[in-house]
């Protein structure tokens, strides 16, 4: 498997980057990890003429975790996340996330920025994001503008961000209450047949937030905002979690694929999210 | 096609110069360019690991790199991991406890739990399976690989504590 030929570029600024992306603007693309590009480069179904590699560019693999906020630059490795314990700490469930996607050579290599720009519906950090109503940051000719995970991904691989920008971070509030990432995969490396991304608190027994998105079961990760509202006030009992379920299956769109029909994956749809729900009221 | 990159490379301590299309990639590098051919070339998908090498300190999967991506990087290969005549106490443990059959798989199997135990020094069963995912093994079943990893770990760290 031998990827067409390109033109390699490791600039060390950001600005060197987005001239690059503008003099050649289709024909130029970044790299970061490079294990969504390069899998898609060698089997032809990406041509990147000008390849600019973002390993050299300063800033952007800081973890900032300060007074409630957070930072990930875009070059910050899964590994990178893993193994911090100031985000096990403020937000455990990218680390819960993280240690479920691919396997251990994978994480030392994918990026938060690539995992969240690439735009695959099966990738696991966008739906995560927009669980922790998470801010992603822009640069462009412009300069910087944020825009929020909520409103980031319009189809498959179709995204706000304009050609000629590059995601520098990703920001957010350090999430309180319980937590929860579940994710259905038929083996180790394997993209999500269906996973679900919880945040909840609980107020004296009660749910008193919740918030819901779900992995892989629509050409966009889908953030549910009836699905939230269904648990609120509730105890998470059965019927909570069943209205939580029916709000979910209304937003969700499927498609047939090699991990199964349209049937089965909004069964296992419900069952993911359930467990994850579940985990997550236990742990608030 | 585009002109060749000099390519700079240090390989099991060595500084390796050559020219490359960027394109290339590391695995075909070491083995073609470099004849470093402990790396295999097994699923050339980033899936089975045979190809594991360890660059600037990570396990990567070199069939999933480019080698311009490469450049200037410090590169171990299982070529880089003990000598014949002195094994490394994983592949001596490898032996001992029947971690391969056919040996496909196995300069990625040990050059990937070279660095699981540099990380994690004393891991459970289930760490070493979980910390070796990445390694596909269509012979063994597992199950004596992850014998030879454990037994390895206590000897590391009975040698360490005899030191002190
Ligand atoms: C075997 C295998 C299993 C995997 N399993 C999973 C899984 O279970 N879940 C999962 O989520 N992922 C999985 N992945 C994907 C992996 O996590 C990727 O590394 C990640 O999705 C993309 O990160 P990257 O740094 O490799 O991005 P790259 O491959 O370098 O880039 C991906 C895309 O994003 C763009 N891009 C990258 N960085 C930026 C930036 N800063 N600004 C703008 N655009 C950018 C690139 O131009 C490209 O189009 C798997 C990959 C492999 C090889
Ligand atoms: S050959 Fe690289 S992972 Fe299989
Ligand atoms: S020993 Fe044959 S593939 Fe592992």
């Amino acid at each position: 498997m031998i990827p067409a030929a390109f033109d390699y570029y490791r600039p060390n600024n950001m600005d060197e980057v987005i001239a690059l992306l503008q003099e050649h603007g289709d024909d130029a693309r970044v790299m970061a990890g490079g294990h969504s590009l390069i899998p898609m480069m060698k089997l032809r179904m990406a041509e990147v003429p000008h390849l600019i590699d973002l390993q050299s560019i300063e800033g952007l693999n800081a973890i900032e975790v300060k007074d409630g906020q957070i930072t990930l630059g875009a070059m910050v490795t899964q590994h990178d996340l893993i193994d911090h314990d100031g985000i096990a700490a403020a937000a455990p469930i990218l680390r819960e996330a993280a240690l479920q996607i691919a396997d251990p050579q994978v994480r030392y290599m994918g990026t938060i920025g690539g995992n969240v720009a690439n735009g695959d519906p099966g990738n696991d950090m966008p739906g995560v994001m927009q669980c922790l109503d998470a801010q992603i940051n822009l640069v462009g000719p412009d300069g910087p503008r944020t825009v929020a995970a909520r409103d980031y991904y319009e189809a498959a691989y179709m995204t706000d961000r304009a050609d000629d920008e590059v995601l520098v971070s990703v920001s957010l509030s350090a999430p309180t209450g319980g937590y929860a990432y579940e994710k259905q995969k038929r083996k180790i490396g394997d993209y999500a047949t269906a996973a679900a991304a919880v945040q909840i608190t609980n107020s004296e027994g009660k749910v008193a937030s919740a918030s819901i998105a779900m992995t892989n079961l629509s050409d966009v990760p889908v953030w549910s905002e009836e699905a939230g509202a269904a648990l609120v006030g509730t105890s998470c009992d059965t019927d909570a979690l069943g209205a939580a379920v029916a709000a979910m299956l209304g937003d969700i769109d499927p498609s047939e694929d090699n991990r199964g029909p349209v049937a089965f994956k909004r069964h296992v749809a419900g069952v993911i999210l359930k467990r994850a729900v579940t985990r997550a009221w236990d742990r608030a | 096609m585009t002109d060749k990159m000099h390519i700079k490379l240090k390989v099991n301590g060595e500084d390796k110069e050559f020219l490359a299309e960027p394109r290339e990639l590391l695995i075909y590098a070491l083995r073609e360019k470099l004849n470093i051919t402990g790396p295999h070339v097994g699923c050339e998908t980033s899936h089975c690991g045979a190809c594991t090498v360890t660059l600037d300190g990570k396990s990567v999967k070199s069939c999933t790199m480019f080698v311009a991506q490469a450049n200037g990087a410090e590169i171990t290969t299982i070529e880089g991991i003990g000598e014949p005549d002195a094994l490394h106490v994983l592949q001596e443990s490898f032996r001992e406890h029947h971690g391969l059959q056919c040996g496909f798989c196995t300069p990625g199997m040990i050059t990937r739990a070279t660095k699981l135990l540099e990380e994690n020094p004393n891991p459970t069963e289930e760490e070493v399976r979980f910390g070796m995912a990445g390694n596909i093994c269509r012979c063994t079943g597992y199950q004596n690989i992850v014998k030879s990893i454990l037994s390895a770990a206590s000897e590391i760290n009975a040698a360490k504590e005899a030191a002190q």
